[in-house]
């Protein structure tokens, strides 16, 4: 396995706030790790230094180059937790979808047939090909959610990071969504942040508990008392009317 | 001379249409209009291009902090006897960069800083051309818009200002319209966020003073807003708005400059208040088209039970 990048001995945090302290974390290619713990934890700052959008105070995170990787390709495809967007800027579902494109394409030219059809069957993979000329204000909260999806998958990126992409979704779509990372886990590595720590450990490989340290669980199985040793203050939760959840609780 | 061409506009009998077209190729002939009528087109472009930024954005309230920023470069410019819209050029891009800057850095709030900006500016313009000897010419021009008295050197650096707005738009459209979208994911791609970000409240500030001349320091801000939320009633494309807005703006800049010219009054004024119109016939419309889509689809709705 390939190592996409490792954190070492990292620390950061906003102002005189440290968030998170010595952190240590590997990812490797193709895979899939579930990320939890409490509000304020620091679950979204590891997403954020990761995305180099907040230097640390201390310690390093490198990236290493994959073997067919450009300089210019996009390493992290993001889906965030809540959008500061303005949802009454006048852009379409398709141009937000392709902004996911940016940086694979110069800043000058213009999108490839070839590029828009990929951007079309990604959203009619995610069931909102009607909604294709849309502005983005007329969206549902579990609609929108998806567009972003598709802005976060369509540069195939190396990683993909998801910050609670589940808030809206309804239980029909989960279904759909989980196996949609599945399929994408085939091509690329996957970091999810959840509290539903029941739903996710479905179908997570491991699992990293983040509450201002990381505590990196090398399974998808989890229990309360391993949580509690992780200084992890959150609840199993079991969906009685989810089945595949229940089916999980039986395993623990 | 103003009188009776002014009597041709009002003439409201059957030979109306030969006559105003008459008045127009006349006036053509007169270097003060078609001095105007450049200034309206240029500036039409400028501020279609620039206002759909501003109002997609949201930054109506730091325009309006720039533009009367802008007023403290006028005054210095009647102070040491330069052309003042040079001097409120070099003020209003120093304040818009400012402003973005110490938003960032100071940990101020934006709008605070706006504030600041906006009334120190003003403050500094009333002292200077107070501190000037004598009368301040053409004072009212820059308060109120004065569309008849532009001259070539104005319409120099309205044309270069179209160039590079346009083509800037033109060469990055993409990048603009992603990093203004959501700055934070375009910053995850890597894109150039600050350095946009400063060249267009740059182009805004300058887009500002050099419309001044048209619209007045009190009114230039509905020449960056009215075409824009006009546009906006027909479509939520921010490609279509720009469009839709430079002919807005421009329809509004010519009936102005027509309406200015005959009753002799400041452009700024007439320009927004044929704008003002245009808006109200817009809604208006679009509320009748969106009353005849409801009641087609109530219609459908009853046919199918
Ligand atoms: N922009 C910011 N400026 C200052 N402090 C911040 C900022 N964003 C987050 N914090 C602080 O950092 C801490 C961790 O926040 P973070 O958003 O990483 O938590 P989280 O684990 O993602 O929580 P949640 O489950 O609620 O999403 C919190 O205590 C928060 O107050
Ligand atoms: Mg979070």
């Amino acid at each position: 396995m390939n190592k996409i990048f490792e954190i070492k001995d990292l620390s950061a945090g906003y102002g005189d706030d440290i968030v998170l302290r010595d952190i240590n974390l590997v990812v490797n290619d193709l895979d899939f790790i579930g990320i939890i713990g409490p509000n304020g934890g620091g679950k979204t700052t590891l997403l954020k230094v990761i995305l180099g959008l907040i230097k640390p105070y201390r310690g390093t995170i490198t990236f290493y180059n994959g073997r067919q990787q450009k300089k210019s390709e996009n390493t992290i495809g993001y889906l965030p937790q809540i959008n500061q967007i303005d949802l009454r800027f006048p852009i379409s579902v398709t141009d937000v979808v392709l902004s996911g494109l940016m940086s694979k394409e110069g800043l000058f030219s213009r999108y490839s047939g070839k590029q828009r059809k990929h951007a079309e069957d990604l959203l009619k993979q995610l069931g909102i090909f009607e909604l294709r000329n849309k502005p983005i204000g007329g969206l549902s909260g579990g609609q929108l959610q998806r567009v972003y999806l598709c802005r976060a998958i369509v540069s195939s990126p190396r990683l993909l990071m998801l910050d609670e992409p589940n808030t809206f979704v309804d239980s029909r779509f989960e279904n759909d969504f989980h196996k949609i990372l599945k399929d994408l886990n085939n091509k690329m590595a996957i970091i999810i942040v959840s509290h539903d720590v029941g739903t996710i450990t479905w179908y997570v490989k491991t699992i990293a508990c983040v509450n201002r340290n990381l505590h990196y669980h090398p399974t998808n199985i989890i229990t309360q008392k391993q949580l509690a040793s992780y200084n992890c203050p959150i609840q199993i939760i079991t969906h009685g009317d989810v089945p595949h959840t229940v089916l999980e609780k039986h395993k623990l | 001379m103003l009188h009776t061409t002014g009597n041709y506009l009002t003439n409201k009998n059957t030979g109306n249409q030969v006559k105003m077209t008459e008045l127009f190729f006349e006036l053509l002939n007169y270097k003060f209009f078609s001095n105007a009528l450049l200034a309206s087109f240029f500036t039409s472009i400028n501020c279609g291009i620039i206002g759909t930024y501003i109002v997609s954005r949201r930054l109506v309230f730091i325009s309006g902090g720039i533009t009367h920023a802008s007023f403290g470069g006028i005054g210095i410019g009647y102070f040491f006897g330069f052309n003042p819209i040079i001097s409120a050029v070099i003020f209003a891009v120093l304040s818009a960069l400012g402003i973005e800057f110490l938003a960032k850095k100071a940990d101020v709030r934006e709008d605070s800083l706006i504030g600041i900006f906006w009334s120190f500016g003003m403050a500094l313009g009333i002292i200077f051309i107070f501190l000037t000897p004598g009368y301040a010419p053409n004072l009212m021009g820059y308060l109120f818009g004065s569309l008849l008295t532009v001259t070539s050197f104005d319409i120099s650096l309205m044309t270069a200002l179209t160039i590079i707005v346009a083509g800037f738009f033109l060469l990055f459209y993409k990048v603009i319209l992603f990093i203004a979208f959501d700055q934070e994911y375009a910053k995850t791609h890597k894109a150039p966020v600050q350095f946009i970000t400063y060249i267009l409240i740059g182009l805004v500030a300058v887009t500002i003073v050099l419309s001044i001349k048209i619209a007045g320091i009190i009114l230039v801000i509905s020449l960056l807003t009215i075409p824009q939320t006009i546009a906006n009633l027909f479509t939520k494309n921010f490609k279509y708005i720009i469009y839709l807005s430079v002919i807005i703006a421009f329809f509004g800049a010519f009936s102005g400059l027509i309406l200015s010219y005959s009753l002799n009054i400041p452009s700024g004024a007439s320009i927004i208040m044929s704008l003002v119109c245009a808006f109200i016939i817009a809604k208006l419309f679009s509320i009748l088209v969106t009353y005849i889509k409801i009641s087609k689809s109530v219609l459908l709705l009853n046919k199918k039970i």
